[in-house]
């Protein structure tokens, strides 16, 4: 199996997964059920994928999810952005002066709830360019910090890129540079990078999976893929590959 | 109690406000498509908890005047073309909102209460524009500890589509419970099934615990693949050619209108 970008992208998030519970994602998220499954195959994971019967065991229709989200009974799920700001807001809604939007995005979701109440939330977005992260989104869908009185048991661990990997430090509210495609470095990423951030003094270029990581892609993670993504994981894992 | 699919879309009236489930539910499809062809006007969809297909035919074919939702998008095959044209030119409302606060919307009026609170929201800018919304300190707490409080929505009609009704006008949901939240927040629930069966699902307790009660079901129309191109599940899957077409078609105003008046078999004025 070949690393491609979306492979080398489901080895990062699997590592930032590690062992937990149950993880949850959403439709049009085949990257991060891509780590979901990787989680499974390798710690045991539950994994609940919100819009395929067979990935999911919800008997009380889709208000389960928000339920048993809001009993702390999911570890780790994903969200992103159309815009991702440096204090981790997160817009989902469109650009422009709201209600008045230049340019309309789907809309918000279940973001400003699972943001409060998952303890680790995983931004992901594949575009990183000063359009898409920038200093301060246009609609607020879900806010990257609370005051201390505000009931927040959860929110915002990581943003992962086509180009770097952030951890989030939610008492300083501010991203710190962990990790970056070995084709970047830190000056670059701070060219393609709308808000300002911090460098940890260990950031270095990602590690490529190892094959043991490729062998459970191929064998575990791809063809759950295949029934729950088809289209993408047509274009990602060629078959038989 | 049953109809046709005419008659459900003369039952909706203009301005209605009509509770939708999402497109993993059970669309009523074929119905949406006869409320654009009595021109419907006006109507104001609440989704429970975003909108698909359903949402963004109706708002391209100028039957809309606000949506309340989490999302409108197609899914798979990206943005709501109609849908997003239509917010940027302000021709619709949008009241913007998260899945949990339109479940706790049409949960208070399934419980008979004028509101639920709500964790999240705060500091977010959907609350900022939700006068409606409003936030107050736990009063259980030792102080502080806000959350949101949303108001009760009650349904003037809940529109959707299920596998079965039986002979005495109960519908068979499966698992999909957001539809009996629908129904059970709406003043009328107009349904349409694949099928209509003998016998009653509440002679089996297997049958009985994933229906329905006609009780809260005005109407029922039969309408076979009723639900496509979307899907149903253990019927049919998404027709996914069909619902790229569509994605593809509707990326202008003229190609929306051609693929309207195609499936509807009718020209459909501007």
């Amino acid at each position: 199996m070949s690393v491609t970008p979306e492979v080398q992208r489901i080895a990062t998030l699997a590592d930032l997964i590690g062992p937990a519970r149950h993880v949850a994602v959403g439709a049009a998220s085949p990257v991060p059920a891509g780590a979901a499954f990787l989680a499974r195959a390798r710690h045991g994971t539950r994994v609940t994928v919100l819009h395929d019967r067979r990935q999911n065991s919800f008997t009380d229709g889709s208000r389960e999810l928000f339920d048993l989200a809001g009993q702390g009974r999911i570890d780790v799920f994903f969200l992103g952005g159309v815009q991702i700001d440096g204090t981790a807001n997160i817009n989902l809604v469109g650009t422009g002066t709201y209600p008045h939007l230049t340019k309309r995005f789907p809309g918000s979701f279940g973001s400003a709830y699972l943001y409060f109440v998952v303890p680790r939330v995983i931004l992901y977005r594949e575009e990183h360019s000063p359009r898409t992260l920038v200093e301060r989104v246009d609609f607020v869908s879900a806010p990257g910090t609370s005051p201390p009185d505000v009931y927040r048991p959860g929110g915002p661990s990581h943003l992962l890129t086509g180009k770097a990997l952030f951890a989030f430090d939610q008492e300083r509210a501010r991203f710190r540079l962990v990790a970056y495609a070995p084709s970047e470095d830190a000056a670059r990423i701070r060219a393609a990078t709308g808000f300002a951030f911090d460098v940890d003094r260990d950031a270095t270029p990602w590690s490529v999976p190892d094959a043991a990581t490729l062998a459970l892609i191929e064998e575990q993670v791809a063809p759950p893929l295949r029934a729950s993504y088809p289209a993408f994981a047509e274009r990602v894992f060629a078959t038989g590959a | 109690m049953l109809t046709t699919l005419e008659g459900i879309a003369q039952a909706i009236p203009d301005g209605a406000l009509v509770g939708v489930p999402p497109d993993y539910s059970g669309v009523a499809m074929a119905a949406t498509l006869a409320l654009v062809r009595r021109s419907a006007r006006d109507l104001r969809l609440f989704c429970l908890p975003q909108g698909n297909l359903h949402a963004d035919m109706l708002t391209g074919a100028g039957c809309v005047a606000e949506i309340e939702t989490a999302a409108v998008t197609l899914g798979e095959q990206g943005p709501a073309p109609c849908f997003n044209r239509a917010v940027e030119a302000g021709r619709i409302r949008v009241k913007d909102s998260t899945c949990p606060a339109l479940h706790a919307a049409l949960t208070a009026t399934e419980r008979g209460v004028p509101f639920l609170p709500v964790r999240g929201l705060l500091g977010s800018d959907i609350l900022a524009h939700r006068p409606d919304y409003r936030s107050i300190d736990n009063p259980f707490a030792e102080g502080g500890d806000p959350l949101v409080l949303v108001p009760a929505v009650k349904l003037d009609v809940a529109l959707f589509h299920a596998p079965a009704a039986d002979a005495e006008g109960n519908v068979w949901i499966g698992r999909r419970r957001e539809l009996a939240t629908l129904a059970h927040a709406a003043e009328r629930a107009l349904v349409t099934v694949e099928r209509v069966v003998e016998g009653s699902f509440f002679e089996r307790e297997a049958t009985a615990a994933s229906a329905l009660s006609s009780l809260y079901v005005e109407a029922i129309a039969e309408a076979p693949r009723g639900a496509a191109p979307l899907g149903l599940a253990e019927h049919y899957e998404p027709d996914v050619a069909a619902l790229r077409a569509y994605a593809r078609a509707a990326r202008t105003e003229g190609g929306f209108r051609a693929w309207l008046a195609e499936t509807i078999g009718e020209a459909v004025p501007a």
